[in-house]
C-alpha cells in the first residue's frame, strides 16, 4: 500500500461551528506532512481525526487503507499519537503506564523497558509521572506513542516542553527505521524547521487550508503569512 | 481477556495508589449510620427498619464510588490512550463494573460489622452465608448501572450531580428486593430464609441490564 | 411539505376525544363503590399506558438512531419522550386527584402501578437535563439514544418489581378483575382517544422542529444570517 492517507474535502463542525473544512490531500506511505497554522486552527482536529478518536462530519476520510469511520477498526492499532495529552495517569510510574499500554496492544513487556531507556527515562522508569518534569513527561509519552510500532504516526507539537538535545535524542526514534520509515503528520510553529522536515507542507487557517503543496514549493514566508 | 485483566490491574492499581473511592465511602457510610441513629431516634434496629438503613447506606455510598469511577480517566487522558488500542470497548465496562464491585466488597467488609456494632439488634451471625449472597447481588446490581451512567455522566457538565440523578431511579427495583431479602435475615427473632421472589427478581435484574449495558456501552466512548 | 394532513388528524383526535369523554361521562355506568369519582379512572389509566408506550417507543426509535446515526430519528426519540413527559405529570396529577376523592390522601404508596409510574417519571425527567449538559451535538444524540434504551428497558422491570411487594388490602381498580361490558368500551374508546392525542402531538412537534430546522439552514443560504445557535437539549435538524 503506497498512500497513507486520502482525504476528501474532509470536515469537522461541531454544531454551528466550524473546527475544520475542505481539506483534501494525498499522502504517501513513508513520507512526512508538516501541519502549520495558529492556535485554533484545526491542526489538533485534523489529527485526532486521523487518529480515528474523532468522526468527520463531512468528507471523506483513508487512512493505512481503512476508511473511518466504517473501517476504524482495521485501523487502530496501527496508529500512534502523541497528543497535548501525554495520556498517562499521573499516579503510575511510567513503566506500569506503558505496561498497561503494552498489554492494551499486544506488545511484549521487554519492549517497555528497551523504549523508557532509549528515551533517557530507565533511571526514573518507576517513579509516578507525577515526579517528572515536563519533559520528562514528553519522553514517556512519546515511548507511549511508538510503543505498538506504528506505520503512521501522527505527532502534536513533539518538542514542546523538550530541551534541543533532548529533543535529538527523540528523533530517530520517531522517525522509525530506514527499511520501514514512518508515515508521520506533524505540527509545527516553527517555519523554517517544519519545511526542514517536510516532505508535505499543510497550512491551516481557521480550519480551511490555505496553503498545501510538496515541501520544496513552500516558501518560509508564506508559513509566516498564516500567523497575521 | 488479557485486556480485561490489564484494565482491571491498572484500576485497582490506581486506587490502591490513591485511594480515592474506597475510604470516602467507608467513612461516609459510618457517618450515615450515626445520622440515622440520631434521626430515627433509636439506639437499634431490626427487622424492616435494618433492612432498609443498610441497604440505603449501601446506595448511597455506591453513588460516591459512582462519582469517581471514570474520573481519572477523563480528567488524565486515559480515555483516549484506551480508545486508540485495537481492543473491543465494551471490555472497559466490564472493568469498570468489576471495579466497583471490588470496591462495595470492601466497604462492606468494614460498613456491615459497624453496622452490627452501632446499630444492629440481632447479631449477624445468624445468617451470614444469606447475608452475603444477598450482598454479591446487590453489589452487582449497583456495579453494573454505576458503570453505565458513570460513563455517561462523566462527559457531561454537573456530572456529580446527573450521576446519582440518573442512577437512584434505575436502581430503585435493586433497593426493593434488596431490602425484601436482607428483612428476614435481621429479624430480632431469629432469621428467616431469603424469599425467592425477590432473589428471581434481583437476579433477572443483574442479567437484564448486564446484557443490555453491554450492548449500549459503545456508543459512550466514540468520541 | 412538514405536517401534512396535520389538520385531519387534529379534528379527527377532538372528535375522538370528545365522543370518548362524553361516552365515559354520562353512558359508562357508575362504580358501585365510588360513584362519578371513578370516572377519573378513564382518563388517568389511558394517559398512563398512552405515556408508558410513549416512553418504551422512544427507547426503540433510539435504537434506530444508532443504527443509522441518522439525526431524525434522535428528533424522534426525542419527541416521544418529550410528550410522554407531559403527560406523565397529567398522570400523576390525575393520579393524586383520585387518591384524594376515593381515599382522602393525595398519595397513595399501595397503589404499585402509581409509584412505578413516579419511579419511571423521575427517571426520564433526568433526560433533558442530561441533554442539555452536553453541548456537542452528535454526542448528545448518542447519549440520549443509550438513555432512551436503558430506560426504555427499565420501565417493564420497574412495573414488575413494584408489584411483586407484597400489598396492603386497598381494592385496586387498576388492574383488579373483571370489568363489565360498557365499561371496557368506554376504557377503549379513551384509551384511543389518548392515543390519537399523543400521535397528534407528536406529528405537531417534530413538523414545528423540520420547520424551523429548514428555516434556518434557508436564512443561512440566502441570507448569510445565521442565528447564534445557543445550547438547546432539543435536536436541531
Amino acid at each position: 500500500m503506497t498512500t497513507a492517507i486520502e482525504l476528501a474535502d474532509l470536515g469537522r463542525a461541531y454544531g454551528e461551528r466550524v473546527a475544520l473544512a475542505g481539506v483534501s490531500l494525498t499522502l504517501p506511505a513513508g513520507s512526512t506532512l508538516v501541519v502549520f497554522g495558529p492556535n485554533g486552527a484545526g491542526k489538533s482536529t485534523l489529527l485526532r481525526i486521523l487518529a480515528t478518536l474523532l468522526r468527520p462530519t463531512t468528507g471523506t476520510v483513508r487512512v493505512l487503507g481503512g476508511e473511518l469511520p466504517r473501517e476504524a477498526w482495521k485501523v487502530r492499532g496501527r496508529v500512534g499519537l502523541l497528543g497535548h495529552e501525554p495520556m498517562l495517569y499521573r499516579e503510575l510510574s511510567a513503566r506500569e503506564n506503558l505496561r498497561y499500554h503494552a498489554r492494551l496492544h499486544g506488545v511484549a513487556a521487554e519492549r517497555v523497558d528497551e523504549l523508557l531507556d532509549a528515551v533517557g527515562l530507565g533511571a526514573r522508569a518507576g517513579d509516578p509521572i507525577s515526579t517528572y518534569s515536563r519533559g520528562m513527561v514528553q519522553r514517556a509519552a512519546a515511548a507511549r506513542a511508538v510503543l505498538h510500532d506504528p506505520e503512521l504516526l501522527l505527532l502534536d507539537e513533539p518538542r514542546a516542553n523538550l530541551d534541543p538535545a533532548a529533543a535529538e535524542a527523540l528523533e530517530p526514534l520517531l522517525t522509525g527505521t530506514t527499511e520501514r520509515p514512518r508515515t508521520r503528520v506533524v505540527t509545527s510553529h516553527d517555519p523554517a524547521g517544519g519545511l526542514a522536515e517536510a516532505d508535505v507542507a499543510l497550512g491551516l487557517r481557521d480550519g480551511r487550508p490555505v496553503l498545501l503543496g510538496p515541501a520544496a514549493d513552500v516558501t518560509v514566508e508564506q508559513i509566516g503569512a498564516l500567523y497575521r | 481477556m488479557s485486556v480485561l485483566a490489564a484494565l482491571l490491574r491498572k484500576e485497582l492499581r490506581l486506587e490502591l495508589r490513591t485511594f480515592e473511592s474506597v475510604p470516602g465511602m467507608v467513612l461516609f457510610s459510618l457517618t450515615i449510620f450515626v445520622v440515622f441513629h440520631f434521626g430515627l431516634d433509636r439506639a437499634s434496629v431490626e427487622g424492616d427498619l435494618a433492612a432498609g438503613i443498610l441497604v440505603v447506606t449501601l446506595l448511597f455510598a455506591g453513588m460516591l464510588g459512582l462519582n469517581r469511577l471514570y474520573v481519572a480517566d477523563e480528567e488524565q487522558g486515559g480515555f483516549d490512550g484506551f480508545l486508540l488500542a485495537p481492543v473491543d470497548r465494551t471490555w472497559l465496562f466490564v472493568a469498570k463494573a468489576i471495579a466497583l464491585f471490588a470496591y462495595l466488597v470492601a466497604l462492606e467488609i468494614v460498613m456491615v460489622p459497624a453496622f452490627a456494632l452501632l446499630l444492629l439488634e440481632p447479631g449477624l451471625g445468624q445468617a451470614l452465608p444469606e447475608l452475603a449472597l444477598v450482598l454479591a447481588l446487590t453489589n452487582a446490581g449497583f456495579a453494573i448501572i454505576a458503570a453505565l451512567v458513570g460513563a455517561i455522566a462523566v462527559r457531561t457538565r454537573a456530572r456529580d450531580l446527573l450521576g446519582p440523578l440518573i442512577a437512584l431511579p434505575l436502581l430503585v427495583p435493586v433497593v426493593i428486593a434488596a431490602a425484601g431479602l436482607l428483612e428476614p435475615l435481621l429479624r430480632e427473632t431469629g432469621a428467616g430464609g431469603l424469599d425467592a421472589k425477590w432473589l428471581a427478581i434481583l437476579g433477572l435484574y443483574d442479567l437484564v441490564f448486564g446484557l443490555l449495558s453491554v450492548a449500549v456501552f459503545d456508543p459512550l466512548l466514540e468520541d | 411539505m412538514h405536517g401534512k394532513g396535520l389538520r385531519g388528524l387534529s379534528v379527527a383526535t377532538i372528535v375522538v376525544l370528545v365522543g370518548a369523554f362524553a361516552v365515559a361521562a354520562f353512558y359508562a355506568p357508575l362504580d358501585a363503590d365510588q360513584g362519578f369519582r371513578q370516572k377519573i379512572f378513564y382518563l388517568h389509566v389511558p394517559l398512563a399506558i398512552v405515556a408508558l408506550v410513549g416512553f418504551i417507543v422512544g427507547g426503540l426509535l433510539a435504537i434506530q438512531h444508532l443504527r443509522t446515526r441518522e439525526p431524525i430519528w434522535d428528533l424522534r426519540s426525542y419527541v416521544a419522550i418529550h410528550i410522554s413527559l407531559i403527560l406523565g405529570v397529567a398522570v400523576l396529577v390525575t393520579g393524586a386527584i383520585w387518591a384524594k376523592t376515593s381515599w382522602g390522601v393525595w398519595w397513595l404508596w399501595d397503589e404499585p402501578t402509581l409509584v412505578s409510574f413516579l419511579i419511571v417519571f423521575l427517571l426520564y425527567g433526568t433526560y433533558t437535563p442530561m441533554r442539555f449538559a452536553i453541548e456537542d451535538r452528535e454526542r448528545q444524540a448518542r447519549y440520549a439514544s443509550v438513555f432512551a434504551i436503558t430506560a426504555g428497558a427499565f420501565v417493564p422491570i420497574c412495573f414488575g418489581a413494584v408489584r411483586a411487594q407484597p400489598q396492603e388490602v386497598h381494592p385496586q381498580t387498576f388492574g383488579s378483575g373483571e370489568l363489565p361490558g360498557p365499561m371496557w368500551l368506554t376504557f377503549l374508546l379513551c384509551l384511543a382517544g389518548m392515543a390519537l392525542l399523543f400521535y397528534t402531538l407528536y406529528r405537531f412537534e417534530i413538523a414545528t422542529k423540520l420547520a424551523r430546522g429548514r428555516l434556518r439552514s434557508l436564512r443561512r443560504q440566502l441570507l448569510d444570517d445565521a442565528p447564534v445557535q445557543r445550547r438547546s437539549a432539543a435536536p436541531i435538524i
